[in-house]
């Protein structure tokens, strides 16, 4: 009951009992069938510690999509084992993997995916709705995530009478609301501005400093630069680049 | 089934203490399910309207159909039993002594009867055979004495009064001509303008037989016995001094008008109280059970009519199923999202078919209000009594959710299988 574990903070990841190794890729790779078949992800390794901050680079159609698919349990590789909290994925049942995906991993996307006609805070509720959480804690967590992005004042407000900053900030708040492991954030300056784009990144960083894991997919450089960890998909082949120098800062937290 | 669901269990049980990481499955509990389908109806309140109109529509026309029919018939009833309801018919079989009696009813017939309780009017009357031929003329001699052939009654003065007529002109003839049995005589308009009786001023007879009768009244309606209309309807007692009593084979009858409700009662009184000794001799009629009619007067036309109401039906299911169809497709982000946070596929149909089960209902609830309210228009505009049957009002909203839901599954399913890396590409 990870979930409904009582917590005295929203966004702070569950790190009691649970395995440093939030993923882990081992052989993972994803060929679609046809003729001749298309190897979108190649046999990667890649293993993701608790409180990391790592960026995926890449050219658009270079397999990123994938990675992410594979990455937030909304797709299944053909090959290799995925760990998630040290739970192999690949051999769960949907229903599990669909629990997984509800409970562990946060999302947060390139076009918000907001409900429409739902305001801020209800659209953060709907993140516990099929986590089982009691309805009387529902709202009081979600008010208090919006607190946790910043968005106490537009918490009635709907999407549609909210900037592109305030929305991501709302997916955001959504994301985190569930208490996830890892945070799977798709291109989420794609529609900001530079400065709204600095905003949510410095965002990112305060939760990067208080424990979170951070999986950031991206085509920007300048969004990379941000992250602790580099890791580069061209032609569905996945590569490291070489900074460890940061990448012990950001495990020392 | 049973054996599958208990090897999942098992497998599930197995798995869980051997791998710390899978975590309690999602769920949507009920009323998390109607409070997500309450706000997905209220998101496009507009849509949400017209999607449910074809249900309002259908169940609407249903409920007035069938409430319209039932109001119909109850007044084809009505009119039915004010008439015949209160009428009785008695007839004089004889019994044992047919041969020998020609006329069972004893003379005091007519006021024994009213002496029962729940009678108005009750007299004998019989077919006279007269003497000569039963042709009436206008004058005995010259260009009037061209004759129409036409039936003569006896009738005592209760015949008319039960049988309710409308007089043109003068009156009826009543227990004074009766007594006296004076050559009085009532015939109907019909007759009167063949015979060329234009006035009772000129104080005209009619020659019966070649028998003369002053004409006291013309008749031009009746309640019921319509053939007095066409008759020459004379005093019993005055038809027995020329004529006789009824003739042979010509039995007499007695026609009763009653209270309406008492007719039964007195069908089953009256022998005893004309004779308690022969009650044999006398068959009453009553009048029919309007209960047996009612199911034959409008049975076709309502089944016509369901039919209608039933493609209307069908029409409302095609339209949810529509809208609901292209309310899917447009919300395949949400769906995205939803089963990115957790939602199972079965939750997503579950969603999706509460919403158009709701609707349904709505649309059915609010068709049954507005059906009721034509029935009792129509009533109102027609002076009727409406009349909705309980069960019509109690199933129809019924019928609203079940064709939301059978509207709701082939969209429901279609949501379901949605894949959620398609949904968020966008």
């Amino acid at each position: 009951m990870t979930a409904s574990a009582p917590h005295p903070r929203t966004d702070a990841p569950d790190v009691l009992a649970a395995p440093e190794l939030v993923m882990e890729f081992d052989e993972v790779a994803l060929t679609y069938p046809g003729s001749p078949p298309v190897e979108a992800l190649k046999p990667c390794h890649l293993a993701v510690e608790r409180g990391d901050y790592l960026a995926v680079v890449g050219p658009s159609g270079s397999g990123k999509s994938t990675f992410l698919n594979i990455a937030g349990l909304l797709d299944v590789p053909t090959q290799g084992r995925y760990l998630l909290d040290g739970t192999d994925t690949t051999a769960l049942r949907e229903a599990d993997r669909t629990a997984l995906r509800g409970r562990r991993i946060g999302f947060v996307f390139q076009a918000f995916h907001l409900v429409p006609h739902r305001s801020a805070v209800e659209n953060v509720t709907l993140s516990m709705l099929y986590a089982g959480t009691p309805r009387r804690e529902r709202r009081e967590r979600a008010l208090e995530a919006l607190h946790r992005v910043g968005l106490d004042h537009r918490a009635d407000a709907l999407p549609i009478r909210m900037s592109g900053g305030e929305r991501q900030r709302v997916a955001i708040a959504r994301a985190l609301v569930a208490r996830p492991s890892l945070l799977l954030c798709d291109e989420l300056t794609g529609n900001l501005d530079s400065a709204t784009a600095e905003s949510v990144l410095t965002l990112l960083d305060e939760l990067h400093r208080d424990g979170m894991t951070l999986l950031v997919i991206t085509h920007d450089p300048v969004v990379a630069a941000r992250a602790a960890r580099r890791v580069t998909i061209r032609d569905g082949v996945l590569t490291e680049a070489e900074t460890p120098a940061v990448h012990t800062a950001a495990g020392a937290r | 089934m049973n054996l599958r669901n208990l090897k999942a269990r098992a497998l599930r049980l197995r798995r869980r203490p051997g791998t710390p990481g899978v975590v309690p499955r999602t769920r949507l509990r009920p009323l998390d399910l109607l409070t997500e389908a309450h706000a997905g109806i209220l998101q496009r309140p507009g849509r949400s309207a017209l999607t449910a109109l074809g249900t309002v529509l259908g169940v609407g026309t249903f409920v007035a159909i069938l409430g319209l029919t039932a109001t119909a018939s109850s007044q084809i009833d009505a009119r039915f039993n004010t008439l015949v309801a209160t009428e009785v018919t008695i007839e004089d079989i004889g019994g044992d002594g047919a041969e020998r009696i020609v006329n069972a009813f004893p003379d005091d017939a007519p006021s024994r009867l009213e002496k029962l309780h729940g009678v108005r009017h009750a007299g004998v009357y019989w077919h006279v055979d007269v003497t000569g031929g039963s042709t009436v003329t206008a004058a005995p001699v010259g260009d009037m004495a061209g004759g129409e052939e036409a039936p003569v009654v006896a009738a005592t003065p209760g015949v008319l009064a039960a049988a309710g007529p409308t007089l043109s002109q003068g009156r009826v003839f009543d227990a004074f001509h009766q007594r006296r049995a004076e050559d009085v005589v009532v015939i109907g308009s019909g007759l009167a303008d063949r015979l060329g009786i234009t006035t009772l001023e000129t104080r005209p007879a009619v020659f019966v037989g070649g028998t003369p009768l002053t004409v006291i009244g013309i008749v031009d309606d009746v309640a019921r016995q319509e053939d007095l209309l066409l008759s020459v309807i004379v005093p019993s007692s005055t038809a027995e001094k020329y004529w006789g009593g009824p003739a042979r084979g010509e039995r007499a009858k007695m026609l009763v008008s009653t209270r309406l409700g008492a007719a039964t009662q007195i069908a089953r009184e009256a022998a005893l109280a004309l004779d308690p000794a022969h009650p044999d001799r006398f068959k009453s009629i009553p009048p029919p059970d309007p209960r047996t009619l009612r199911g034959n007067v409008s049975g076709d036309l309502n089944q016509l009519l369901l039919l209608l109401a039933g493609i209307c039906l069908v029409i409302g299911t095609v339209g949810i199923a529509n809208t609901t169809l292209v309310a899917v497709l447009e919300r395949t982000a949400e769906i995205g999202v939803r089963r990115a946070l957790g939602a199972r596929a079965r939750h997503i149909t579950a969603q999706f078919l509460t919403e158009s089960g709701a609707l349904g209902a709505l649309g059915g609830l609010v068709g049954t209000s507005l059906g009721t309210l034509t029935v009792v228009g129509v009533a109102v505009a027609r002076d009727w009594t409406p009349v909705v049957h309980p069960a019509t009002v109690a199933a129809a909203p019924l019928i609203g959710l079940a064709t939301g839901l059978l509207a709701g599954l082939y969209p429901a399913w279609r949501a379901s299988r949605i894949q959620p890396v398609e949904a968020l590409r966008r």
